[in-house]
């Protein structure tokens, strides 16, 4: 139950970090895509805040192994490089640049301009589920995660 | 054309941060947006209630943002329908393929100091980049 409740409530937290920045506009995303018009940098301090934060929390969880409320920390630790996270990095940018939108701020504009999130959102769905037709679509995720009880590797 | 805003997206930054590194340190999971809703799409498991929480927590938000008194920020969503299902199409498996968005790679990746991370963000950003470029200076658009 706790689990649940504090991914409510951080869940929240995180949409209203959205608003609070401007990543849920996408005006203020493809401004800040549009280097060669008039740039917005603004997004880049989200990108800096965000980083520098989680960056610390990661920090934290290494240093106390076991997560509050749950028995294990969750990390992926693959760190190769391969043409499938290329190729999949390279459509999501196609995708973010036509509309401004990536799925967090996407959900969160559901319930602000509800009738062209959910025509985002749908579709967006229908491309993960798309994903799982992909060979072995289904499985790599939990091939990539692995469990980590605290040890301090560099994953 | 939006100002520059940089203390708001700074706090906003921090704020989206925060909820990754609680995340972490409470659940022991990651922020990824992509892969909380794409595990959605897989059969019920252990994981499915705080995720369906989670997701349900950053849908509300902006409910709970105007009820705290907090001013909804503009938003502009230009886009067309097709151009909509288009580009949901795209992000949606593009960041299953990639294995994660901008939250997953972007925030809590990069966080952690992920190679993988940093070059999904660092790919992603350079098309996106040039996907606006191309729709907005050569197309005319």
């Amino acid at each position: 139950m706790a689990r649940i409740v504090s991914a409510f409530a951080i869940g929240l937290l995180f949409g209203c970090g959205l608003l609070v920045s401007g990543m849920a506009n996408p005006a203020k995303v493809l401004a800040f895509l549009d280097i060669a018009g008039r740039w917005d940098p603004s997004l880049a301090f989200v990108m800096a805040g965000a980083v520098a934060v989680s960056a610390a929390g990661y920090v934290l969880a290494r240093r106390r192994g076991r997560p509050v409320f749950a028995e294990r920390l969750e990390i992926p630790t693959r760190r190769d490089l391969d043409a499938r996270l290329l190729a999949g990095a390279a459509l999501f940018g196609i995708g973010w640049g036509l509309a401004g939108l990536c799925p967090g701020p996407a959900l969160t504009l559901l319930t602000v301009a509800p009738v062209q999130a959910a025509i985002f959102v749908a579709a967006m769905v229908v491309g993960m589920v798309l994903f799982r037709f992909v060979p072995d679509g289904g499985k790599r995720r939990q091939m990539s995660f692995e469990a980590s009880a605290g040890h301090p590797s560099d994953a | 054309m939006d100002d520059v805003t940089p203390l708001s997206a700074l706090l906003g930054g921090l704020m989206i941060g925060a909820s990754a590194a609680l995340l972490l340190l409470l659940n022991g999971r990651i922020a990824g947006i992509s892969g909380i809703l794409g595990g959605l799409l897989a059969s019920p498991s252990r994981e499915t209630g705080w995720r369906v929480a989670f997701l349900a927590g950053l849908i509300l938000a902006p409910l709970a943002y105007a009820g705290l008194g907090g001013r909804l920020p503009p938003v502009s969503l230009g886009a067309s329908a097709p151009l909509l299902v288009l580009a949901g199409l795209l992000v949606g498996f593009g960041a299953r393929l990639g294995a994660g968005c901008t939250s997953g790679h972007g925030v809590c990746g990069i966080g952690r100091g992920s190679p993988r991370s940093l070059v999904a963000t660092g790919t992603f950003m350079a098309v996106a980049i040039l996907t606006v470029f191309l729709i907005r200076h050569l197309a005319g658009a």
